[in-house]
């Protein structure tokens, strides 16, 4: 059995997620002895501390618990889950459902079969005193990075997660494994300018609100009093939440074995697609990130470099977009997202040798930017986002920060900023920047040679 | 379940809390998608359990247990004041609660036809048959979908409140996907989104997606070899009811709720550049710019009986002639801005907080029909169905662009135009808004992913909506 999180606002006799899916898989047996059949079940908790105005406003918690079924009888196929305790009733209902519905469906071509047995990466993001992180624990960083700004305003949260998930399927594979997800994330205020500081880890100790609220501070009175920048073209240093985001729709709508299968992803493997300076992988062994080394399929995820030194590699597939490609899952399946396709869990850009000292002194003219905000893609094929600078952006001049400049919006293709000739340089920083659907991204900033800002945000 | 959630409250006032609610709530759902001709994914889920909020202080204490037992009920209450408890290492002036009537009653939406009983043998082949009718119409990739939400909930606070409510919403999609040499044209039905409201399988079966399959897939193709939006710094602007429903959504709606005005939301969704010294005075638009917030639109998506804290749903006033004049909040809000509860807090499911959401926040009708703003039209172009949103996070600055477009001239509708995008800054935009649809064009548009909060709750929201023509807009922005 796998150890869980054991705190006070935790568990209290939560059921092994081990023999949930196994005794899920007896019924389905004992009741449809002809399907295929997976199980997947997690439990754990979550607890989310807010604060905003200085202030902890929204302090939440909650015991998960989840078990999702996915059947096949002679190719229909049909998937159901439950929120809730998996007892005897609750598991013997939840069996009938995904029957019933797999019976009366329409027959799936596409079908691909269940997971094989194979064995899974060694993999154990999860520290015990993240499981064990108490309200209080949550707090205290944020009263630290409170007092750390120094008088300024501020807001963000402190995130604690521990979570257990099991896998078993007909055709024999098992998997199980455990992950804690520890966060803070804040932004201090002046009247005029935000300031943003955050940090990841599997481990709560691994960050420090002092230090994060002092960073935060800092950031919020160099970028105060901003003003006009005229739009155009820019080049830039992207922060590591921005390299993130911009590597997010890189795989979600170009390295995703599903886009590649439709034609709307720029990707072909085999070509300088990127600068030589891009080594991207998805790795849930680097010791710095989190989750577990499986996917909803039960495959298991090794580490897969999609572009090695500007040379596109390789695309993430399901086990239908694997089928559909001729080639084997990679193992990037997330429970009900099929419609999205093969999507990362673990993104790893390969770090470079500067500063960020270094980074702005190579640039002649151009910006230096904290985060980007509610990014949203124009067209997929050619990548071109739109979205808008936030949290601090400066205009640099001959290696220097020359001054504070208000926000702007840029429409940019995010293939094209990492063309080839088209990466300066490469930050020495490794931070892990949590993303969306359950994914994150160890990444280092970027020196881009050329960033298209179409407006500024006040008009 | 009346048993459990006043147990819950019990725990968490004896825990300290000086008030608390607990919601009991049981789902029900399922999604069914086709792609090119064949059902891939046919999902259910249901989920059920015991959310509980107590108020200690300056903080909110929120604790959820998947499980309806009376031991986990009680737990779910102890650890809510507990949670709440551990807050007072960063603590601020007390929060207080506007003052509300305790109310009992039960509540349920329309639903004709039940969707349940609908079999799933009629609902794929419905599915897999419009897919491949866009296929044969030009698409090279047709997908299309459904889903069912069916919602029941108790709520019992500790100042009395025990509503009980049933809320069915259903809806579905389809859109047809072509493929070019260098880029992809997508064209949805009846929106980006599909179309959704708290009503039964009558809704998907109005929708009529077999006869809007060809026209989509021929009109994604023919989005290929059209020629681009023009970049203008200033045309008329003409757009369709589905973007409107948008532009409403992002630009009035999220700008207007209530937490994010006091700075609760500044980290992850952002404030508002709306200054709450200003309702009452400030102008948002022109004076043909009517907005309320009603919750009680038979049928649409954004409508209930009660909030997730038990205030009766109303309509609020937003903007009235032009003039902003209203937001969307719950009791904890209201009572720091001085006004009654906008009936707008409610919870994604029974492990999230409720909070403030957008209920139906649309645009009232005027007297226009869409032919009239054409004609009326020397030059310009016509946008429609939502392909991309991006929104600063003070909500002033957008840019939003539309799966189709069409140049307007001389009072007529022109060639078909690729890549339309818009740009502009709220008051600005919404004050040079000149004519507004009818009556007769009215349609309650249904979003059912709208994202706030942290942990993410995913939110269902109503905008009813017309076509509306804008002067002097900047249009074609281009990567």
């Amino acid at each position: 059995m796998i150890e869980g999180p054991t705190s006070t606002e935790s568990r209290t006799g939560a059921a092994d997620p081990v023999e949930v899916a196994e005794r899920a898989l007896e019924i389905i047996r004992a009741k449809a002895p002809e399907a295929e059949a997976e199980a997947i079940v997690g439990s754990g908790t979550e607890a989310l501390t807010r604060f905003a105005n200085s202030v902890i406003h929204q302090n939440v918690a909650e015991e998960t618990s989840h078990i999702a079924l996915r059947i096949a009888i002679d190719g229909r196929t049909a998937s159901s889950s439950l929120d809730g305790p998996p007892d005897g009733e609750a598991l013997d209902r939840l069996v009938d459902h995904v029957l019933e519905a797999a019976r009366v469906r329409p027959p799936d071509p596409d079908w691909p079969g269940l997971a094989p047995p194979a064995p899974v990466p060694p993999v154990d993001h999860w520290d015990q005193a993240t499981a064990h992180a108490s309200p209080d624990d949550r707090a205290t960083r944020i009263a630290d990075f409170v007092d750390a700004a120094g008088g300024l305003e501020t807001a963000g949260t402190c995130l604690t997660k521990a979570s257990v998930v099991a896998f078993a399927n007909s055709a024999g594979q098992r998997s199980s494994g455990r992950t804690t997800v520890a966060a803070l994330d804040g932004i201090a205020r002046t009247g005029t300018s935000d300031g943003s500081a955050r940090a990841a880890s599997h481990r709560v100790a691994a960050f420090d609100g002092r230090l994060l609220g002092e960073r935060a501070a800092q950031k919020a009175r160099a970028a105060a009093d901003p003003t006009d920048l005229e739009p155009g073209r820019y080049e830039v240093i992207l922060e590591a939440q921005c390299v993130a985001n911009v590597l997010q729709f890189l795989f979600i709508y170009g390295f995703n074995g599903r886009a590649v299968e439709e034609g709307r992803s720029f990707v072909r493997v085999g070509e300088t697609q990127f600068d030589p300076a891009v080594t991207l992988r998805d790795d849930p062994t680097d010791p710095e990130t989190v989750g577990v080394a499986f996917d909803a399929e039960g495959t298991p995820k090794r580490p897969l470099h999609v572009v090695r030194h500007g040379v596109t590699s390789a695309v993430l597939h399901t086990r239908r977009t694997a089928a559909k490609a001729g080639v084997a899952s990679t193992g990037h399946a997330i429970e009900g997202a099929d419609e999205w396709g093969a999507l990362p869990s673990n993104v790893v850009l390969e770090a470079g040798d500067r500063s960020q000292d270094e980074l702005i002194s190579g640039v002649e003219r151009g910006l230096l930017v904290t985060d980007l905000w509610y990014t949203r893609i124009l067209d997929p094929r050619t990548q071109v986002v739109t979205g808008l600078t936030r949290n601090g952006v400066w205009l640099i001049e001959g290696g220097r920060i020359a001054r504070p400049v208000r926000n702007l919006r840029f429409t940019q293709s995010f293939h094209e900023a990492l063309a080839p000739g088209a990466v300066r340089a490469v930050g020495s920083d490794r931070s892990l920047v949590l993303g969306g659907f359950e994914g994150s991204y160890l990444v280092p900033s970027l020196h881009l040679a050329s960033w298209n800002f179409t407006g500024g945000a006040s008009g | 379940m009346y048993d459990l959630v006043e147990a819950a409250v019990q725990a968490a006032v004896d825990g300290g809390a000086r008030y608390a609610d607990a919601r009991v709530m049981e789902t029900r759902a399922e999604s069914m998608s086709a792609r090119n001709g064949v059902v891939e994914a046919l999902d259910r889920q249901q989920s059920a359990g015991i959310g509980v909020r107590a108020l200690i202080g300056s903080s909110w204490g929120f604790f959820a247990v998947a499980d309806l037992g009376a031991e986990a009920a009680r737990r779910a209450g102890e650890q809510a004041a507990s949670v709440a408890r551990a807050s007072a290492r960063v603590s601020g002036r007390e929060l207080l609660l506007a003052a509300a009537t305790p109310v009992t009653g039960s509540w349920a939406s329309e639903c004709r036809e039940d969707p349940w009983a609908v079999t799933l043998a009629e609902k794929g082949d419905r599915l897999e048959s419009v897919t491949r009718t866009m296929l044969a119409h030009g698409a090279d990739l047709a997908e299309a979908s459904h889903r069912i939400w069916d919602t029941r909930k108790w709520l019992f606070s500790s100042e009395g409140h025990r509503v009980d409510q049933h809320i069915v919403e259903c809806g579905a999609a389809m859109s047809a996907t072509a493929v070019g040499e260098n880029e992809t044209q997508r064209r949805s039905y009846p929106g980006i989104r599909g179309q959704y409201g708290t009503r039964g399988w009558e809704l998907v079966r109005e929708l009529d997606l077999p006869a809007n399959a060809p026209r989509i897939a021929e009109e994604a193709r023919a989005l290929l070899t059209a020629p681009a939006c023009p970049a203008l710094d200033a045309t008329d602007l003409i757009l369709g009811s589905e973007q409107m429903a948008l532009q409403i959504h992002e630009s009035v709606g999220h700008a207007v709720e209530l937490d994010r005005i006091l700075g609760w939301e500044a980290a992850f969704a952002g404030t508002s550049w709306l200054d709450l010294a200003q309702m009452g005075s400030l102008r948002f638009g022109s004076g043909r710019m009517n907005i309320t917030a009603d919750a009680t639109l038979p049928g649409a998506l954004g409508s209930f009986g009660y909030d997730d804290e038990g205030t009766p749903a109303h309509a609020v006033d937003i903007v009235r002639d032009g003039i902003w004049v209203g937001v969307l909040s719950g009791r904890d809000s209201a009572a720091l801005a001085g006004i009654d509860s906008g009936g707008a807090v409610r919870a994604a499911g029974f492990n999230r907080i409720p909070m403030v959401r957008m209920t139906n926040v649309g645009l009232l009708p005027g007297d226009n029909s869409l032919e009239e703003m054409i004609a009326a039209t020397d030059d310009g172009v016509l946008m429609d169905t939502n392909r991309s949103w991006s929104i600063d996070d003070k909500r002033l600055n957008f840019q939003f662009g539309c799966e189709i477009g069409w140049e307007i001239k001389g009072g007529k509708r022109g060639r078909m135009l690729r890549n339309p995008t818009y740009t502009g800054i709220s008051p600005r935009f919404w004050g040079s808004m000149d004519m507004v649809g009818n009556r007769s064009e009215w349609t309650f548009w249904g979003t059912p992913n709208c994202g706030k909060g942290q942990p993410m709750q995913v939110g269902h929201t109503g905008h009813p909506a017309v076509p509306a023509r804008f002067r002097g807009i900047r249009v074609g922005v281009s990567g």
